[in-house]
């Protein structure tokens, strides 16, 4: 009992990092329209920038601040100046395109300025104490709780900018009708500024979880299994839900730590299972579990 | 995400206008056979002059490009974004490698092997993908290309445990006296890549490839004039795995390597055959051989800064949407289309040829 009930909070530690990068997809998808391939890289580049921030002194939670902060700018930055001259065209392609262009380009970098030639990883101090907390007769790590209560922490500010705000309530109109938007006088750009400055946010808190754990070592390729994850997350919830994002985030999270317990000859792949639940749920309900039926009209 | 008329590169003038841009005052296109008569002098006279090193290069340049194309016949001409054809590459590259190693196989019999059984995986990912839309599909590829190293790390055992096998020298080398080694795979290489190249060209000037073009500009309309959808995808989607898998065997023939101990190495070929198409140009039969090129010139010029190439690619490649939106061989034709206006402006009354081939509507071939 002990056992199961440690994998299945195990998945729900990682689950809310999934979760997180899901959301994070989401918010771009219904912004801006597109799968954003270059999340997880952006995570990561954050996610340095915690480490750098601590590195030169700062304890972790200040730093994880700082480092939201500069996401927020890096994010929005990005949109204007790359994703900006792209929007407009209709060839998928194209967008894909920039986003692995982006990817590779911030991986690369990242390589570049944090990491010394020779050295293997750095090390993030940890975000929350070790140690087990007794609840019930069972024993939960501090850590995941502390997990799922920043989940929780960051599902409640969002749900509170986009449904009580204006400024919410001007980005979920951009998301719907971009056009009509911008005839109740909502600067459509300015909203889709805004919707990558969050979603890079939500990276910066992700990546810096996902990079916390353990011994704390990490190298450039931190997200790159999490973004897999993060995908299916958001496939499983539907891309354009938010409230889907966790939940499929966490449904994976726990898929992924009760397959690696107990389903022996996946041993290694249990990345099989997050594309074995994309793909039972796109075959039986495309939109995802939460998503909306979009008509297309030819 | 709905409208698609407007997407990739236009149709090519090789199916736009019978009369090709190069067609001369009888319509014969010498200047086409001509340039087609050098470049063809120049491809079978290379590997005499130059040493094994750069022969093995020019041969990495050609799988590459035979990879890009099987990706471009997918994603040019059949509108369906792959982010997994690294892992297609993979199974042909470990098919070959296996059999060779294994099993003692002579390398080239294991070329169609690889090629079928990476079809084969790709008709059973491409089944599903019917119902998945544009990007759906390209995340499944994605999640394809990451677990298929892991796949490999679980079965594969090479020497040491690593997941990387290696062929013979002996098991890679001329099967003719008058060729040494180098030079005699360089032609096994550049006839598998003529073969290939020849087949995808008649392909997309066919029935097959109009019907991909349908069902990538319109689906809907597609079906409606009774083009099997389904079919078209599936079909595209195997015979791409195929082009990626035989490239996949070609490499473990030039590089005497099958490795998959670098857990991204799969997917990052998924995006360099992805940039070859897009900065060659895609639905065009030369983009991606020269997008092959440009790539290994970059790998050249980087060697060594191991994370500057991809700083550079990733760069490029944002750039080259910008700029030149239909790859190379699009910005080429939209020269030579200005080119010819300024000269059949000057000499006669004004051309009936659109400069940019996108402001009229294409000619039906029939």
């Amino acid at each position: 009992m002990q056992l199961f009930f440690d994998q299945l909070m195990n998945g729900i530690g990682t689950g809310a990092v999934y979760a997180s990068v899901a959301l994070a997809l989401v918010i771009i998808y219904r912004t801006t329209g597109l799968l954003n391939f270059a999340q997880g890289e952006m995570a990561l580049f954050s996610t340095f920038v915690t480490w750098w921030l601590t590195d030169h002194g700062w304890s972790i939670w200040p730093a994880l601040l700082g480092s939201i902060v500069f996401s927020f700018f890096a994010g929005a930055a990005i949109e204007r100046v790359i994703i900006r001259p792209v929007e407009k065209s209709k060839n998928q392609l194209n967008l894909v395109i920039v986003t692995l262009g982006l990817f590779l380009a911030i991986n690369a970098i990242c390589q570049l300025l944090f990491i010394k030639p020779g050295q293997d990883q750095v090390r993030m101090p940890l975000m929350f104490p070790k140690g087990d907390f007794e609840l019930f007769g069972l024993e939960i790590q501090k850590a995941i709780l502390g997990r799922a209560a920043v989940l929780a922490i960051e599902c409640a500010l969002l749900f509170l900018l986009l449904q009580k705000t204006k400024i919410g309530l001007a980005l979920r109109a951009v998301a719907s009708n971009p056009e009509s938007s911008r005839l109740v006088g909502i600067n459509p750009g300015n909203m889709l500024m805004l919707g990558w400055g969050i979603a890079a946010m939500l990276g910066a808190i992700a990546g810096t979880m996902a990079a916390s754990r353990g011994t704390g070592g990490f190298d450039t390729s931190l997200m790159q299994q999490v973004l897999v994850y993060a995908f299916a997350a958001a496939a499983l919830g539907g891309f354009d839900s938010p409230l889907g994002a966790v939940v499929g985030g966490l449904i994976v999270g726990i898929a992924r730590s009760l397959t690696i317990q107990y389903v022996d000859f996946l041993q290694g792949i249990e990345l099989v299972v997050p594309l074995g639940l994309i793909f039972i749920v796109l075959l039986v309900r495309p939109n995802g579990l939460f998503g909306r039926n979009i008509v297309e009209r030819v | 995400m709905s409208d698609q008329s407007t997407n990739l590169p236009d149709t090519p003038p090789a199916f736009a206008a019978p009369t090709g841009p190069a067609a001369g005052p009888r319509g014969v296109p010498w200047l086409r056979i001509v340039f087609g008569v050098v470049v063809a002098a120049v491809a079978v006279a290379l590997p005499y002059f130059n040493d094994p090193a750069t022969n093995q290069i020019f041969c990495q340049v050609m799988y590459l490009a035979l990879a890009a194309m099987g990706l471009n016949l997918l994603t040019g001409y059949n509108g369906q974004i792959s982010l997994g054809h690294g892992a297609f590459f993979g199974i042909g590259a470990f098919t070959a490698a296996i059999l060779t190693v294994d099993h003692g196989w002579v390398i080239e019999a294991t070329f169609p092997i690889a090629a079928i059984l990476a079809a084969v995986v790709g008709v059973a990912v491409g089944f599903p993908a019917l119902r998945l839309k544009g990007l759906y599909l390209a995340l499944i590829t994605l999640g394809l290309a990451v677990l298929f190293p892991l796949v490999v790390k679980k079965f594969v055992e090479g020497p040491g445990g690593v997941p990387l096998l290696k062929p013979k020298r002996s098991q890679v080398g001329s099967m003719v006296d008058f060729w040494a080694d180098d030079i005699y795979r360089y032609y096994v290489c550049l006839g598998i890549l003529a073969v290939m190249f020849l087949l995808a060209w008649n392909l997309v000037r066919g029935r097959m490839g109009r019907a991909m073009i349908a069902v990538r500009d319109q689906e809907v309309a597609a079906s409606t004039v009774g083009i099997g959808v389904a079919n078209v995808k599936v079909w595209s989607f195997a015979l791409s795995a195929a082009y990626a898998g035989l490239a996949g065997a070609l490499s473990v023939y030039v590089d005497r390597t099958a490795d998959a101990s670098n857990p991204i190495i799969y997917f990052q070929r998924s995006i360099e055959f992805l940039i070859a198409v897009v900065i060659g140009g895609a639905a065009t039969i030369g983009g991606p051989l020269l997008g092959a090129m440009l790539l290994v010139a970059i790998r050249r010029r980087t060697e060594g800064t191991e994370a500057m190439a991809p700083a550079l690619l990733g760069g490029a490649l944002i750039i080259v949407v910008y700029v030149l939106p239909d790859g190379i061989v699009g910005g080429l034709r939209r020269a030579a289309a200005w080119f010819r206006g300024r000269t059949a402006g000057s000499a006669s009354p004004p051309d009936p040829s659109p400069a940019s081939p996108s402001a009229t509507p294409a000619p039906s071939p029939n």
